[in-house]
């Protein structure tokens, strides 16, 4: 099999745009970023598929045909990815419609683990070793 | 025999077409839904009983010559999966018929749920029957876009926020995934798994070492496992009862059998064996940790369900046949209990109005039904003797012991620690939910400290839990003693299962003979 470097580059490339988009906090750049990275996914799949230029199926006899299997991946990858980008465009503007932007919000676990320590507090889960204790002024005790 | 095969899948997905034509007719809907269901059951039973006795089952679809085609596996290890999917699917779609008009308006307002549910299972059940790489992929990718679909019902601020970080996470190991097979398929020039543990033995070890990692850490980052699990405590806890509930039991445990299947049919060597063991017990502890820090009763049994991921990929790890076949039964009860345990949180939300800690209590005086339902699956997560949990981690134990190298023994003590920490978890639950006073109780004592009139203080209104949830409740928690009583058969089973896994069974089966 010979691979095609160029091609193999080029998906190097998409895929590093790709997650460098990932880690931004906007929806909308997140899906241009698995966008960019499904396309150059795509592209290895063209590198697996070995030598490019050669017709497609015709005559199962002749020995120098492509590769249709890596083909057949492709496109199902195509319409995953489509369906993926729907999704997320949807996801993206429900979230502009709550709350006037799409980025991703901090978990609400972080944010308050962060309060507490900001404000040098003990955490809510924190128990009184009683057993009556319901757990709700636990600090006060 | 073979033909029954594709069946669960086709099912689940003309299900769902009927299932969306008929939205307007929610009685329909449910009929169509609960059939379809039934009838995988049936199948799933069928396909167990068959493998158990005549071997494991390839249909190769469309009639082309092996190797070209898709093939259709189904083996001992992949009939138990789906059995106990389906069986866990059924209870929780039970379950989730039983939601009244209110609940069924606030939490799935669009008549979706269904048709959604019924892909989620064609998505599991693909994947526990794929015999190719690409078709496991697409199975994955259905059973995601359904989950996608279910955790964000009705797009509220919560359910948008917790799904945004669900979706990327999965389309980021989606991506890995194809990746992998790119690089499968480069290398060897096939996605059919029997042909891919024949040709992936000529590859150099390097390369081999690197295909197997991709797929590892694709799989691990569905199966949850540390330190690519911090997705699932964030995601789950947000859906309705009855969706959080399918998530917990099966979509994890279709990434664990995604790692069974590569470690022992793709990569039977012993390369990635000391990280899986060292991912093992980091899962266990830091997710039993995270756990018993929690008041919130679902995000604790998120983190437990993480917690447990870690007995699986620890008996994964020790790759010896009886190691295999602990992870398997462990497996099988894990989907059971952990789908059940969220059921019960599910009703214990409806009868106390909340599932945060904080704002329950005396719920065993108030609903002693309720307790026993939570205290039997509690007891079985804990590992409590004589039930299936116990059995489970006894058998992995045992496989420990057997190899019992220094870490192994170390995993192994922190298999018993994370043990006891969940029946401390438990334990919490137990004493601040079902325990103590109510929060009514709570609140006359606090006016009588003030010196306020305690009968000001209204009594909480009586909520009922509708006997449909209870009665889907209480048929999982008989189905997961079931596992119990009928450990013995079970546990052969389970060991039979392995012992097929390792010696090449399926290979002969799907591969015609020029090509083995």
């Amino acid at each position: 099999m010979s691979a095609n470097l160029i091609l193999a580059i080029t998906a190097g490339i998409l895929v590093a745009a790709g997650v460098y988009l990932l880690l931004e906090r906007s929806l909308t750049r997140i899906l241009l970023g698995v966008l960019l990275a499904s396309n150059g996914v795509n592209m290895l799949f063209l590198v697996a598929a070995g030598k490019p230029g050669t017709p497609p199926i015709v005559d199962l006899a002749g020995t120098d045909i492509s590769d249709p299997l890596p083909q057949a991946m492709v496109l199902t990858a195509i319409v995953i990815t489509m369906a993926v980008a729907a999704f997320v465009l949807t996801l993206a503007y429900r979230s502009f419609q709550l709350h006037g932007h799409d980025e991703v919000a901090d978990d609400v676990e972080d944010a308050r683990i962060r309060k507490l320590a900001e404000a040098d507090f003990a955490s809510e889960s924190y128990e009184d070793t009683t057993f009556s204790d319901t757990g709700r002024d636990a600090v006060s005790e | 025999m073979t033909n029954l095969l594709p069946v669960p899948v086709l099912l689940a997905i003309f299900g769902a077409a009927v299932a969306l034509s008929a939205t307007r007719r929610p009685r329909v809907q449910r009929m169509i839904s609960a059939v379809c269901l039934s009838g995988i059951v049936i199948v799933a039973g069928i396909l167990m009983y068959w493998t158990n006795t005549n071997g494991p089952l390839a249909l190769w679809l469309g009639g082309w010559p092996a190797p070209l085609g898709i093939a259709l596996v189904a083996d001992r290890l992949s009939a138990l999966m789906l059995l106990v999917a389906s069986v866990v699917a059924l209870g929780v779609l039970v379950f989730a018929t039983g939601q009244d008009k209110d609940e069924v308006r606030r939490e799935t307002p669009v008549s979706i749920f269904h048709p959604t549910f019924l892909l989620l299972i064609a998505g599991v059940s693909n994947a526990f029957l794929a015999g190719d790489l690409f078709n496991l992929f697409v199975g994955f990718e259905i059973l995601l876009f359904a989950s996608y679909v279910l955790l964000t019902l009705g797009g509220t601020a919560d359910r948008v926020r917790a799904g945004t970080t669900y979706v990327i996470v999965s389309l980021l190991s989606s991506s890995l995934f194809l990746i992998s097979i790119s690089a499968i398929y480069a290398a060897t020039g096939t996605v059919n798994l029997a042909h891919l543990s024949v040709r992936l033995r000529d590859l150099s070890s390097p390369v081999q070492l690197l295909l197997e990692g991709l797929l590892l850490v694709t799989f691990a980052i569905k199966a949850a496992v540390f330190p690519l699990s911090s997705w699932l405590p964030d995601s789950y806890p947000t859906a309705p009862a009855p969706v959080t509930a399918v998530f917990a039991g099966l979509l994890t445990k279709v990434g664990v059998y995604a790692i069974i299947r590569t470690e022992t049919l793709l990569f039977p060597n012993d390369s990635h064996n000391t990280v899986l063991l060292v991912a093992a017990g980091l899962t266990m502890l830091i997710g039993i940790l995270g756990a018993i820090a929690q008041v919130e009763i679902k995000r604790m049994l998120s983190f437990t369900l993480i917690s447990h991921i870690g007995y699986m990929i620890f008996g994964i790890a020790l790759s010896t046949p009886a190691g295999l076949a602990a992870t398997i039964f462990y497996t099988a009860h894990h989907i059971t209990i952990q789908a059940t345990l969220f059921l019960v949180t599910g009703l214990i939300e409806r009868r106390g109005g909340t599932s945060s800690l904080d704002g329950l209590g005396g719920l065993l005086k108030t609903a002693p039904l309720l307790a026993f339902l939570f205290f039997v699956p509690a007891m079985n997560l804990s590992g409590i003797p004589p039930l299936s949990g116990f059995i489970g981690k006894l058998g992995l134990l045992e496989a420990g012991a057997e190899v019992g190298t220094p870490l192994t023994w170390m995993v192994m003590a922190a298999g018993i620690v994370t043990s006891l920490l969940t029946l401390m978890a438990m334990a919490k639950v137990w004493n601040r939910a079902f325990w103590g006073v109510t929060p009514t109780e709570q609140r006359r004592q606090e006016a009588i400290a003030a010196d306020e009139d305690p009968d000001e203080i209204d009594d909480d209104d009586p909520r009922v839990m509708p006997p449909m949830q209870v009665g889907a409740t209480i048929g999982l928690i008989v189905f997961g003693l079931a596992l119990t009583v009928f450990a013995g058969p079970l546990y052969e089973y389970a060991t039979a299962a392995a012992e097929a896994l390792l010696d090449g069974s399926l290979v002969e089966v799907v591969l015609p003979e020029g090509l083995r």
